[in-house]
């Protein structure tokens, strides 16, 4: 009796110690399927490879500045690798919150020897940030409320008479004023030249005060799947990747509209402050996950794109369904004819002063 | 005798003063009871006190431009905005000092964002400028006036220099101009352009619909709690799950589920179609605005309206109705007369509650209001975590705290605050 309690106060005491002397790792994602493909395609593997290595996650990724500046300021940071969209990672680099990476010693060359920022190309718009994939915003419809002549341009989100029926749009002027000077007829180059300008700016939301009355706005990425197969909206706005899994998971009337899609940049920054300790496996972790293998693993979960140009090729079946996954990204060609280019250093000056015109033109 | 006696202080039995002695009881006694407060008090002061001043504060700071650009404001004190010429030389070298030692400092691009939301196009001015700095040799190197214009021709705009001296001081009204709709130009104080007027539209819209929803819970709470406050005690435990089990629901289903109910396709349109009350192709907009909100919110809130309601009817005794009706007033009498009076304290506590966090909701306006159901707590959060104008953010808040505060006062002088209890 006494001895099998010693036992096992023994091996208690063991095990808490086995616990302390791993190393825990703070990721911050976005949830759901994304988060989920990169547990199976990046963490998964590490951990078994590294057993002394424990990764937490944490579904911050959309409040990721705010919190990381709060921490800063409260110098308490809990956090240790964090996804953030290309527009996030500039203003965390800008505000000295992340941590410029070395592309040519700091992340894996591709397989054969292209260095790593030559590999992930334009993608990686600045020193701190490590792109994952790229996803477009992009449109969807009801198949069976288009009638027979499906959409086949983005301007035809802005046709009522030739597709009634009410639309769903992203609640933020991003893509939206894009689209709108697009389908007014503003070449693609001038968009942005357009858009500097207060008549420009107007002009983008005369064009969509046309459609304004039947719009629902969206805040969150999952809205448009649902109105869509609940058949609130006939067409609408979301990341591609939740539009494949409503038609190829889930079997919904529903079909994608390419035209236009807006390309984003989805990728990782490491916090700056971290302590040595886990800012080398911080490291190792980045250099794995980053590496050619892992970001075209990614892709059998989901469809977006890897970042870098050696993945593509290696781009297979999707693990559960065995689709094919080249035709269902946003970076394949027959997809990317006609590609919205975002610019992020425009919207980085002009976001706010934009955004405040917008929610005026929204409360009117 | 007793003239000696009266003429000197009066004593306690060790000997001293009286009074002293009393102030001394009276000083531990004191101290004691605030040793017992102590912990809660310093958890308050930690945790409630310290947040709202330091939001006070940030909604008026600008230590950051001073701070960057000590040589550049100094410089600039001697320019003449109003001339309508680019600042000279000097000015220039100031900032080029000044920029050095920021790059090196990795805060220029922080202060770009900061003038940013004073000027559009700051932000990346100081970005890109800031990578060229990084190769001059601030001895050898001038003039610098070309140097900056030739990094980035925007550094020839007046308006970038006119902003630099706009907020070069410690201190700024921005914030608080933008929160309410103005700015400060070159002119003055004045009023936005018409087509970024946000804030004003938004508060008057917070007050209006908090009171109507208010008014819907205390016209549909009151009957409730009358019921459950009348009926024998185990049925209206029973009721009371029914009041409960929302409550203890998660906010997002609730919300969602009135997502579900209201939509164009959804189930109450659906039945009313089927009806034929209404027809197929003008189903009803029930969502994704005001009235979405309105109806959504009062369900939520409808049990802090109706748990302190029915804990002040509870105390009401039922004989007083049947002494009322005895004496030979009618029904509508005996409650208006001599029920609702006393009901009153609970109506002003679920109502002040209510009101209160009706201010402060921006879940459920966010998710079912649309364009134009939408509150200033949206905006507040908006700016909290999207576009991180924290200082706006700030004084956003204070005007909404500053309204709550005004609005208590007042309710103190009609109704009074004794007049209120939650049982």
């Amino acid at each position: 009796m006494k001895t099998t309690h010693l036992l096992l106060a023994a091996s208690a005491l063991a095990m808490s110690a086995g616990a302390a002397s791993a190393l825990d790792l703070t990721l911050v994602s976005w949830g759901g399927a994304y988060q989920q493909s990169q547990l199976k395609a990046y963490a998964e593997p590490y951990m078994a490879m590294h057993p002394d290595v424990n990764i937490i996650w944490d579904e911050s990724s959309a409040e990721a500045v705010a919190k990381l500046r709060a921490m800063n300021e409260a110098g308490n940071l809990t956090w240790d690798l964090v996804d953030v969209t290309v527009s996030d990672s500039m203003r965390l680099c800008d505000e000295g919150l992340a941590r410029p990476i070395d592309g040519a010693t700091e992340l894996a060359p591709a397989p054969d020897g292209t260095s790593a920022d030559d590999d992930f190309g334009a993608t990686r718009v600045n020193e701190c940030f490590v792109p994952q994939i790229v996803y477009s915003t992009t449109f969807g419809y009801r198949t069976d409320l288009v009638g027979d002549t499906p959409p086949t341009s983005v301007c035809d989100v802005f046709d009522l008479a030739k597709y009634p029926g009410k639309r769903s749009l992203q609640k933020r002027p991003i893509d939206n004023v894009e689209w709108a000077l697009y389908c007014d007829g503003v070449a693609n180059d001038d968009i942005y030249d357009v858009l500097s300008t207060d008549e420009g700016v107007a002009r983008a939301f005369a064009k969509l005060d046309t459609i304004k009355d039947q719009v629902v706005w969206w805040t969150a990425g999952a809205e448009t799947p649902q109105l869509l197969a609940d058949g609130e909206v006939v067409m609408g706005s979301t990341f591609n990747g939740r539009l494949f899994s409503a038609i190829a998971e889930q079997n919904q009337p529903i079909a994608m509209l390419w035209d236009r899609q807006s390309f984003d940049i989805d990728g990782w920054i490491v916090p700056a402050g971290l302590s040595a300790e886990k800012e080398a496996a911080v490291m190792d972790f980045l250099m794995f996950a980053t590496d050619t293998q892992r970001l075209a693993d990614q892709a059998k979960y989901i469809s977006y794109g890897p970042a870098r140009a050696s993945s593509a090729p290696l781009v297979g079946k999707h693990e559960v369904l065995g689709i094919d996954m080249a035709p269902h990204m946003p970076t394949d060609p027959a997809n990317a004819t006609n590609v919205q280019i975002y610019d992020y250093g425009w919207w980085a000056d002009h976001r706010d002063d934009i955004d405040a015109k917008f929610q005026a033109w929204l409360a009117q | 005798m007793s003239e000696t006696t009266h003429s000197g202080p009066m004593l306690a039995a060790d000997g001293m003063p009286l009074k002293r002695s009393l102030a001394r009881a009276l000083r531990r006694q004191k101290l004691r009871a605030l040793a017992l407060v102590a912990p809660l008090l310093i958890f308050v002061l930690l945790t409630f006190v310290t947040p709202i001043v330091s939001m006070l504060w940030r909604s008026v700071e600008n230590q950051i431009v001073p701070e960057t650009l000590p040589n550049t404001i100094v410089a600039l004190q001697n320019w003449d905005p109003t001339a309508g010429e680019l600042p000279g030389e000097d000015v220039y070298a100031a900032f080029a000092t000044d920029l050095v030692a920021a790059v090196d400092a990795k805060i220029h691009t922080k202060l770009g964002t900061r003038l940013n939301y004073e000027m559009p196009g700051i932000s990346s001015l100081f970005r890109s400028t800031g990578r060229d700095v990084k190769k001059w040799n601030l001895e050898t190197d001038g003039p610098f006036k070309e140097k900056f214009i030739e990094s980035d021709k925007d550094w020839g705009d007046i308006d970038v220099w006119k902003t630099f001296k706009r907020y070069s001081g410690n201190y700024t009204s921005g914030y608080f101009l933008n929160a309410v709709d103005m700015e400060n130009t070159a002119t003055g104080v004045q009023l936005r352009p018409e087509d970024q007027r946000i804030y004003a539209t938004l508060f008057i819209r917070t007050m209006w619909m908090s009171l109507l929803i208010t008014g819907s819970c205390l016209l549909l709470g009151y009957p409730v709690a009358w019921i459950l406050a009348n009926l024998r005690a185990s049925t209206a435990n029973v009721l009371m799950i029914l009041v409960l089990l929302p409550f203890w629901t998660s906010l997002l289903v609730r919300t969602s589920a009135w997502k579900v109910l209201l939509q164009q396709q959804g189930v109450i349109n659906d039945l009313l179609v089927w009806v034929g009350l209404v027809d197929d192709g003008n189903r009803l907009v029930m969502i994704n605005n005001q009235f979405g909100t309105i109806i959504a919110m009062t369900h939520i809130l409808l049990p802090f309206m109706i748990l302190p309601l029915y804990s002040v009817m509870k105390t009401v005794p039922p004989s007083y109705l049947r002494a009322a009706k005895s004496l030979g007033a009618t029904n509508w009498t005996a409650f208006w007369r001599v029920y609702f009076p006393q009901s009153v304290p609970g109506i002003g506590a679920g109502s002040i509650l209510v009101f209160i966090l009706a201010i402060g909701y921006y879940i459920t306006p966010e998710l079912v209001g649309g364009t134009q159901g939408v509150f200033i707590s949206n905006r507040i959060a908006f700016h909290i975590s999207t576009s991180l104008n924290w200082g706006l953010a700030a004084a956003l808040g204070t005007i909404l705290l500053a309204a709550v505060l005004l609005l208590y006062y007042v309710y103190d002088k009609i109704v009074g605050i004794d007049n209120v209890k939650l049982g």
